[in-house]
């Protein structure tokens, strides 16, 4: 199927592809099918993008390639309605708030999109954990020396 | 909005599967208790109101172009990082 995108013009988009947000998302709540669209093969950011409204578009990244000690538990509800079996299913990610220059970029650890892509659900989590906010600067990840 | 009176220790049903105890009352501090079914989300109103002003915040309106553009630092710092 085609959808309009603010970032990509036109795509088409493959049904399997769509994941059903059955709540919608804090502040979007009509807002209940997204497509997760990387951005290049090598970025780590990605973009969700609402298939019916076009400019309900957001930038996200892994926050484990960026925060290493990023650790959370999921509440039951979120297990329960993204029918979670086991908490490896499970695919985090996290909303940026891009800004240039890019280190005044912000992210939102207290409130993880997760996805389980096997049954093509999604929430937006919000944690009772008092170390992750919702404006946590973006640390860009040092890239490993490959000669040592 | 519905208005009751409650003690400490008592209790207020919500349909026949939710329930709200006052566990405490020190002070302008009130603890309560809820048993809730687990699907059901349970947030301080104020932290929910900040995630939903932050979605509003994080809409992009960039193109992939602007986006890119502002990336590239990214890949700069990495090389920078590799160079060291």
């Amino acid at each position: 199927m085609l959808i309009q995108t603010s970032m990509f013009g036109e795509m088409t988009i493959e049904e399997n592809d769509i994941i059903l947000f059955p709540e919608g998302i804090p502040g979007f709540l009509e807002e209940k099918q997204f497509v997760i669209i990387p951005i290049s093969e090598e970025s780590p950011f990605l973009v969700l993008q609402s298939i019916t409204s076009k400019e309900v578009t957001f930038v996200m990244i892994n926050p484990f390639l960026f925060y290493p000690n990023y650790d959370i538990t999921l509440p039951e509800s979120a297990v329960s309605l993204l029918r979670l079996k086991k908490p490896e299913e499970a695919l985090v990610y996290s909303i940026v708030v891009v800004k240039q220059p890019l280190n005044q970029s912000t992210v939102n650890l207290q409130a993880p999109i997760i996805i389980h892509p096997s049954e093509k659900l999604g929430k937006q989590v919000v944690l009772n954990d008092p170390r992750y906010q919702v404006k946590t600067p973006l640390i860009l990840p040092q890239r490993k020396v490959s000669n040592g | 909005m519905l208005v009751l009176t409650r003690k400490s220790k008592e209790s207020i049903m919500i349909g026949s599967d939710i329930e709200v105890t006052i566990l405490s009352i020190e002070g302008d501090q009130v603890k309560l208790g809820i048993s809730a079914p687990k699907e059901i989300d349970i947030h301080r109103k104020e932290i929910y109101l900040t995630i939903q002003n932050e979605n509003q915040l994080a809409l992009t309106q960039l193109s992939k172009q602007q986006l890119n553009q502002i990336l590239s630092h990214l890949n700069d710092a990495g090389e920078r990082n590799e160079e060291r």
